[in-house]
């Protein structure tokens, strides 16, 4: 980084390779020399074998999103390279054309480019002899005899190259490795050590004189954190007493399943896999009733699935569930491994009927702890379901940020009933109130016997197809919603970031926060003044006030990761609003700074028809 | 031991004269007064259907769900107060139709609840259509051809899905299915009661005059008491996998056994860990009370935060 801003670093293997360990070593690693990192991982929905890669965005101020541009690549196979051109359909190019000009590119000389490939006179090629130094290291254990198992220790030669090529710190990254080693591993943590330091010799011989590019530490890590979506979710759900989980596998959200059920011996919360996310709704919803505060994470799929319990738990008023919908690419199976922001309105209406719900779309694992957080005192307060709508992007990423402020953060149970002295019966879990919230018992308690139905049902909870009974019910469920409105801080609905009058507001929602913040920074430096817009509360919908804050700028431009602008229409339809330009991206991958800034601007010559980004 | 009184509740009740449910609420209304247990700590879960609306008519906390999702539910409520006596109940179109997936999910759970299914062969709320234990074959008067797929046999496929307790009863022998839902609440485990009943608006092949033999040369009732008959059910060591294989065995050919009067009674019962029981091995905070009287505020993510630096 002597000579630029950023470093872009990446990593590219077969899945199975190990190339997560190598990039979050890495990360660790620059985030306790000082430095800040933003990493993102891209996979097939494979288990082994098809390309993945990780891109390490280092820098020595805070990043949130990557670029297209990579300046130094690792590169595990000759697919990472060139792409998949052993197959009869060819699906990507590899990174090589990717490659900044004056990067380089680390390859496993057994394993790199083949005659005829493709190749970059401005890209320098390092060749390095993975086998070569593997056995060498397990030579001095007396393991050669392992060479071929211990193929899994390429990923640490790439670090270790890596490294060695930008004279990086090694003792640090030594201290780093030999943590990540412990317990039943710990055997292995001077194997790798070894491993290391052998490639990252051997690269700083043969390639560091002719490669400008360095990496130093600049001091401590200043006590930030590597954080990723998933995790500030867990911990918020840990935080916030989440007393339930319940969970089917799937893609991206079965990590914070895992992450709440590997901490359970230290914060109790019972982890429950169910038969579908059906059951994983309902189950939570049912805690809900019984007074434990339950969720449930999922995406599109199982969000599908869990349509009808949503509605149930809308009309039983029940305290929850929380759900997380980490959003990936659809509809159906879609893009089970990638990135989308498409499945905004079904969680808006998702259950047929009408009930209170709330819907809010933090924009990073910084927004994603709070508002996960605040999501179960909703859930309580309101009596209703609350989906917390994140997706791949955030909940994959990592950032490296400041550890969160937690002193400001209360559970609030909301209105909970007082059992009758007489412990007589006839509570009105439903009662007729002026801002729709009953006070309520949970089942078990003593003097709050009530009765509740998918139905709809009196005060006490007990079947009347009635439409005096309706009216007044549905009123009082939807009231719910005003009242949701009036309380919750505007703070949490949305962000104006920089001046409202700016030239040009951008407006997004969700994981486009970081390339939008980005990318404005960037445009600030080419004589573009942009704001940016942020909706974070979806519904109950704060019309008035966007409203008015979209009328301070003349020039709007949206962003978001579906095909047909989904909040764009939902903003239109909030505050008569129509955001003319539009910048959207439905590849499956998520928005670069790149992408976003090119698309900003090509809206801002001509509004025509929207700019549609794609990768690569 | 409650009064009769205290367990019942003042909602007009609009099932079919004659219906077959009348007998179910009645032994589910006679087991929870004798049960011992305070009735706030009683939750009755239903799905849809006739039998949907049999929470409205109990005195205890009531929740009447969806259509074929009361197990779920229920087991939520369970995980979140392991103090409370769940019993779910429902139709058999709710239970082993639309209800199937969570059926085999619950046995294999076995938390401690129970099911009670009120089994008539028809969807009657929606005008009698067959329903999945209705035999292929067969017509009731509201069909318009007789059915082409094959019964399901809820027996064995509790049995075979992990429940731990499976009886069968009958809805107008009150007697027995008390006793036989008393058994269920108390064992330690999931437990299905599926009950045989007549729907007289629809199921005109199941008749009150059919199950009581009123047709057959010696005017016997089509049912018998397996335990009379000698019926061992209950696995005596359960630690010996080899007799919980041949108790299970001999439960479900019971249930295929066929001819013209039905088993009921106990098929197979096991005491055996819980999900609760085991889950607290995990949570040692669940044994000591219910996950919903936890207190979690005040938690420090230090720790957490420290893994990440």
């Amino acid at each position: 980084m002597s000579n630029q801003a950023d470093l872009v670093w990446m990593i590219g293997g077969p899945q199975g390779s190990g190339i997560n360990l190598a990039a979050e070593t890495l990360t660790r690693c620059c985030m306790r020399g000082g430095l800040h990192v933003f990493a993102n991982i891209e996979y097939h929905s494979n288990i082994k074998g098809e390309h993945s890669y990780y891109r390490l965005r280092i820098a020595k101020e805070r990043r949130r999103s990557h670029l297209e541009r990579v300046d130094l690549l690792v590169a595990l196979d000759r697919e990472t390279l060139v792409g998949d051109v052993h197959k009869s359909e060819v699906t990507h190019r590899g990174h090589l054309h990717e490659m900044a000009p004056g990067g380089a590119i680390l390859f496993d000389s057994g394993n790199g480019p083949a005659p005829g490939d493709p190749s970059r006179e401005d890209v320098r090629m390092f060749p390095v002899p993975f086998r070569d130094i593997l056995l060498e290291a397990l030579r001095m254990y007396g393991r050669e005899g392992e060479v071929g198992k211990l193929q899994i220790m390429y990923n640490v030669i790439g670090l270790g190259a890596s490294i060695g090529l930008l004279g990086y710190d090694q003792d640090l990254v030594t201290r780093v490795i030999a943590e990540g080693f412990k317990g039943r591993k710990a055997a292995l943590a001077d194997l790798n050590v070894a491993v290391f330091r052998r490639a990252a010799e051997y690269a700083m011989e043969r390639f560091a004189t002719s490669y400008p590019h360095r990496l130093s530490v600049l001091g401590g890590s200043g006590g930030r954190v590597m954080m990723r979506g998933i995790q500030a979710v867990g911990m918020a759900k840990i935080l916030a007493g989440c007393g339930l989980q319940t969970y089917y596998p799937i893609t991206p959200a079965t990590d914070e399943s895992d992450y709440l059920e590997s901490r359970q011996g230290q914060f109790p919360t019972a982890v429950v896999q169910c038969e579908d996310e059906i059951s994983a709704v309902l189950m939570a919803i049912g805690a809900a009733h019984a007074g434990v505060r339950a969720s449930t994470s999922t995406s599109g799929p199982g969000f599908s699935l869990m349509a009808e319990g949503l509605g149930w738990a809308g009309i039983t008023e029940a305290p929850g569930p929380v759900v997380i919908l980490y959003q990936r690419g659809g509809p159906a199976t879609g893009l089970p491994t990638r990135h989308e922001q498409a499945d905004v309105r079904f969680a808006l209406h998702a259950a047929h009927g009408e009930f209170p719900r709330i819907v809010v779309a933090p924009g990073d694992a910084e927004e994603c702890f709070r508002t996960t957080f605040e999501a179960f005192n909703w859930a309580e307060r309101y009596q209703c379901p609350v989906t917390v709508i994140t997706d791949k992007y955030t909940a994959s990423s990592y950032s490296t940020i400041p550890p969160f402020e937690t002193s400001g953060l209360k559970i609030d149970r909301g209105v909970v009933f007082t059992p009758p002295k007489s412990g007589k019966d006839g509570f009105l879990r439903y009662k007729f109130t002026k801002n729709g919230i009953s006070p309520r018992s949970r089942l078990g308690d003593r003097g709050g016997i009530f009765w509740t139905s998918g139905d709809e049902h009196n005060e006490r909870g007990h079947i009347v197809e009635s439409a005096e009974n309706r009216v007044k019910m549905q009123t009082k469920r939807m009231t719910k919603l005003v009242t949701a409105a009036k309380e919750i801080p505007e703070g949490m609905m949305w962000t104006l970031h920089g001046p409202a009058d700016a030239e040009v507001m951008v407006v997004g929602w969700g994981s486009t926060k970081g390339p939008i913040l980005d990318a404005i920074e960037e445009l600030e430096t080419q004589g573009v003044a942009a704001s940016f817009l942020q909706l974070r509360l979806l519904l109950p919908f704060p019309g008035d006030a966007v409203r008015k804050v979209l009328r301070k700028a003349k020039t709007h431009v949206m962003v978001e990761g579906n095909y047909g602008g989904q909040v764009r229409g939902l903003i239109r339809e909030m505050t008569g609003v129509h955001v003319r330009r539009l910048v959207h991206k439905f590849d499956g991958r998520p928005f670069s700074q790149d992408e976003v800034r090119e698309g900003i601007l090509q809206q801002l010559k001509s509004a025509r028809r929207p700019a549609v980004m794609s990768h690569a | 031991m409650l009064k009769l009184e205290e367990v019942k509740t003042d909602v007009f009740n609009d099932w079919c004269p004659g219906c077959g449910d009348f007998g179910i609420l009645s032994a589910l209304q006679q087991a929870i007064a004798e049960l011992e247990v305070p009735r706030e700590k009683i939750a009755v879960f239903s799905g849809i259907g006739c039998s949907g609306k049999t929470p409205h008519f109990l005195n205890v906390y009531g929740i009447h769900t969806l259509h074929g999702r009361s197990l779920p539910i229920a087991a939520g409520a369970k995980l979140a107060n392991k103090d409370l006596t769940v019993i779910a109940v429902g139709g058999d179109g709710d239970g082993y139709g639309i209800g199937a997936g969570h059926f085999v999910a619950t046995g294999r759970r076995n938390l401690d609840l129970t099911y009670v299914v009120f089994n008539n062969g028809v969807y009657g709320l929606t005008k009698g259509q067959s329903a999945p234990t209705l035999a292929k074959g067969l017509r009731t008067k509201s069909m318009p051809a007789p059915a082409i797929v094959e019964a399901v046999n809820p027996i064995a496929l509790a049995i075979c899905a992990g429940f731990t307790f499976v009886a069968r009863s009958y809805s107008l022998s009150v007697k027995h299915l008390k006793a036989t839902i008393l058994a269920a609440i108390r064992h330690p485990g999931t437990a299905l009661v599926d009950v045989l009943q007549p729907c007289p608006t629809y199921n005109d092949l199941h008749t009150k005059e059919f199950w009581a033999g009123a047709d057959t040369p010696d005017k016997k009732p089509r049912w018998y008491d397996l335990q009379q008959e000698g019926f061992d059910a209950v696995v005596r060591d359960p630690e010996d996998g080899g007799e919980v294989v041949r108790k299970k065995t001999a439960g479900v050919m019971k249930s295929l056994e066929g001819g013209e009067r039905e088993p009921v009674g106990v098929f197979f019962e096991w005491k055996t860990a819980t999900y609760g029981e085991q889950l607290a091995a995990r949570m040692p905070l669940l044994a000591e009370k219910p996950l919903a009287e936890a207190d979690f505020s005040g938690r420090d993510l230090t720790p957490l935060l420290a893994e990440l630096a």
